[in-house]
């Protein structure tokens, strides 16, 4: 672990500022006024870290409860069909939109963007406090709803069953409304941020990755997640009041929900990857001591997916009762999203070739990542295509594939790059080897729980379901295995990482010779983040050796 | 402050694109229930108050009118003036919202309401084929008459609400030429309101 070019960049030399954002106030009272981005980005971090650790729980209860085909465990039934619904429903809802959706852009984003772009805060301080309140009152909805009854339609919410079951659907849907303005206004402010606020001398293509995936993040906030919005009011208002847009039995039409939903849900599907790609984007060029291979196509990869994420949500509806023509259409335009995924894919290799790779526990995530996103990318073409859609839909093969998207992608990513920026964020560095292999057990524990499942989901063991046949039984005891080796593994990432926060600040302005600006300022920085404005002199990820003087 | 000015503005921009969305979908939602349901839709408009909802239509347009001068008077630091233009505008939103109430009173009074207590009218002539009795597209016409005004009539109401801010504000001597952009801001989103309704009109009143 040798990083022969960049002892320059390691400035641990100078003297920590006597304040930081940490301490310059005291109190509680201090944390729930603030508007500086970065306690609210820690907020939003401890946010949804719970949201992770609930949806956690439910996970490895839905996976317990697959353990044997008679759901026994000691004797005793584990829980009944009913109740699993609602543990599957309320595990993919937590994790969907009170975990991934916020994780990178409203907690690590919040934190690293105004450092990235060499700004004091964000455009609307103001506003991103409001958002985060509303992050809160939405899980407060969930957290309710869960209480009077749950719901058990999916996190999906299709019609018809969600406007006639008992469950808490329309408490569940409006917290997930509130939810979506928590997301909207965060990417308003996002994205006023980046036109605005870049530091002097730095143009769009001197921005880092990170901020262009974010970028990219926030313009598919701001255009889709009203249409869900909409989408989940009159899912209420048709419980409420009958309004008979999606219900039959009065002239409604069920697919029109599901066409609504996939038009924001699908750009969702980007509102969560790119973030994850975008850290990956700065991990991989700063472990390898290289240049980021084709920036720009990286950069336009990121705006692309974002643009191509609006057109393809008939993809989820192969067999929904939508017309041929559309089937065809929604199928070769879902093939193009492998283009820009496939450029990302390329660039990171070729950044590493040849590179002065080094594998602290950042870069581990980042590899971990390439790996499990090229299958959960690549199994995303079996999906698209239709004839192996037919055979495939609403098996655990689907299941598979969006854990290998939304977890080995988007999740393994944001640990990653939990892990790289946690020095700047608290001024500790964590143990490096038990970060190493807290991220190697939670590789093996993915793969082992969910490429099983891709065998299960071929031989069409259907999802959701809470009987199975015998057949089925040892894969499914197999995957429950993995979640159990999941769950070590990032409890010890977890212990990890807690127990550096007990120590004094140990971490250095730049532990990992990265060229972005965040590691200029002090770690963790001041409240104003800069001593002074910084001014950008060098591109990003430019590891070329200093000339020397002679 | 220049800098400040324009970040806002993206700001409101942006905010203004979600709104054209969040009434995007119900406008699809139309679109495709009254292809399903044709003339349904048509005897089904012949109810409501042309002569109420072109008033308003003038209203409204009006409101644009004086908004267009409070932030002129804002630009010029013209305390008075704006005030005044304000209250102007106040006054019009709050003629629409009283003849909007009078509309709905006319509508629950009749029953012209969504599907499940929609009770057929006199001129109702398209029945639904598996049950014999009146087509369903005569509530969902209506369903969507009472979300779409409803939702435009709330975004009203907001605009009252932050117009009456507006006039604490310049009573207070907060704006001048030098800083208006709440003044701004706020007539950006009147007048997307106001422009909701420019299409909300004739896909309610005007379908034949």
């Amino acid at each position: 672990m040798e990083h022969t070019l960049t002892t320059k960049s390691h400035t641990g030399d100078r003297p920590r500022p006597a304040k930081n954002y940490l301490t310059e106030e005291k109190g509680i009272w201090s944390w729930m006024t603030t508007v500086d981005h970065k306690r609210i980005g820690v907020m939003y971090l401890v946010g949804v870290l719970s949201a992770f650790f609930v949806g956690g729980m439910f996970a490895l209860l839905v996976r317990l409860t697959l353990l044997t085909p008679s759901h026994k465990l000691f004797g005793r039934v584990l829980i009944d069909a009913q109740t699993y619904n609602r543990v599957f429903t309320l595990h993919g809802a937590i994790m969907v939109f009170l975990f991934i959706i916020p994780s990178v852009p409203a907690a690590l984003g919040n934190f690293v963007m105004p450092l990235m772009l060499g700004a004091k805060d964000v455009a609307f301080p103001r506003l991103n406090l409001a958002s985060f309140y509303l992050w809160v009152t939405g899980a407060v909805m969930a957290v309710l709803s869960m209480i009077f009854g749950a719901v058990d339609t999916g996190w999906t919410f299709y019609t018809p069953y969600s406007t006639t079951t008992d469950g808490a659907v329309t408490l569940m849907t409006m917290a997930v409304f509130v939810l979506g303005f928590s997301s909207i206004f965060t990417g308003i402010n996002f994205v006023a941020t980046v036109h605005k606020l870049r530091a002097p001398g730095m143009g769009w293509f001197d921005m880092p990755l990170f901020v262009w995936g974010i970028y990219a993040t926030a313009i598919i906030q701001v255009l889709a997640t009203p249409v869900l919005g909409i989408t989940l009011a009159l899912l209420a208002l048709e419980r409420v009041f009958s309004i008979g847009i999606f219900d039959p039995k009065l002239g409604g039409d069920p697919v029109l929900f599901q066409h609504f939903f996939w038009f924001y849900s699908h750009p969702a599907v980007y509102i969560m990857i790119l973030p994850g790609m975008a850290i990956i984007s700065e991990l991989i060029p700063t472990f390898s001591r290289k240049t980021m291979f084709g920036y720009r196509a990286v950069a336009y990869s990121s705006v692309s997916l974002a643009l191509l994420s609006f057109i393809v949500w008939g993809h989820h509806m192969f067999v929904a009762g939508q017309s041929q023509l559309a089937t065809v259409i929604f199928s070769a335009l879902t093939f193009l999203v492998a283009i820009p995924s496939g450029v990302k894919m390329f660039n990171w290799l070729g950044t590493m070739y040849k590179g002065n790779i080094s594998l602290e526990t950042p870069m581990l995530y980042a590899i971990s990542f390439l790996l499990l996103f090229a299958i959960g990318g690549l199994t995303g073409i079996f999906l698209g295509t239709l004839s192996t859609d037919v055979h495939l839909t609403d098996t655990y093969f689907v299941v598979a594939h969006f854990h290998y998207v939304m977890m080995g992608g988007t999740v393994i990513a944001f640990i990653g790059g939990l892990h790289y920026w946690w020095p700047k964020m608290t001024g500790r560095m964590y143990n490096e080897r038990i970060g190493q292999i807290g991220c190697i057990i939670v590789f093996i524990g993915f793969n082992m729980t969910f490429l099983t499942q891709f065998f299960m989901g071929s031989k069409g063991m259907p999802r959701r379901y809470y009987n199975y046949l015998d057949q089925y039984q040892a894969l499914h005891a197999f995957s429950t295995v993995g979640s159990w080796v999941i769950g070590l593994g990032l409890f010890m990432t977890a212990a990890n990482l807690l127990a550096s926060l007990r120590k004094p600040y140990d971490a250095p302005d730049n532990p990992w010779g990265g060229t972005t600006l965040e590691w200029q300022t002090s770690s963790p920085p001041i409240t104003h983040n800069f001593e002074d404005q910084p001014v950008l002199e060098k591109a990003p990820y430019d590891y070329r050796p200093e000339p020397v003087a002679h | 402050m220049e800098q400040q000015f324009d970040t806002s503005k993206i700001g409101m921009w942006l905010f203004l694109a979600t709104e054209v969305l969040l009434f995007g979908g119900l406008f699809v939602g139309f679109g495709l229930m009254q292809a399903r349901y044709p003339q349904e839709f048509i005897e089904a408009h012949e109810h409501l108050q042309r002569p109420l909802g072109s008033l308003n239509t003038v209203v409204l347009l009006i409101s644009s009118f004086t908004m267009v001068m409070a932030v002129q008077a804002a630009q010029r630091s013209q305390k008075k003036k704006l005030i005044v233009f304000l209250l102007l505008t106040i006054l019009c939103a709050c003629i629409f919202l009283g003849v909007k109430y009078f509309e709905y009173s006319h509508k629950f009074e009749e029953h012209l309401l969504p599907p499940r207590w929609y009770h057929a009218q006199p001129g109702d002539t398209v029945h639904d084929p598996s049950t014999g009795g009146i087509s369903h597209g005569y509530g969902t016409f209506f369903a969507f008459y009472f979300m779409m005004t409803g939702l435009h009539g709330f975004h009203i109401l907001v605009g009252i609400i932050l117009l009456s801010w507006l006039v604490v504000r310049a009573n207070r001597g907060e704006f001048s030429k030098n800083y208006f952009t709440p003044v701004d801001l706020v007539g950006l989103y009147w007048h997307l309101v106001d422009m909701i309704w420019i299409y909300l009109f004739p896909l309610f009143y005007l379908i034949k």
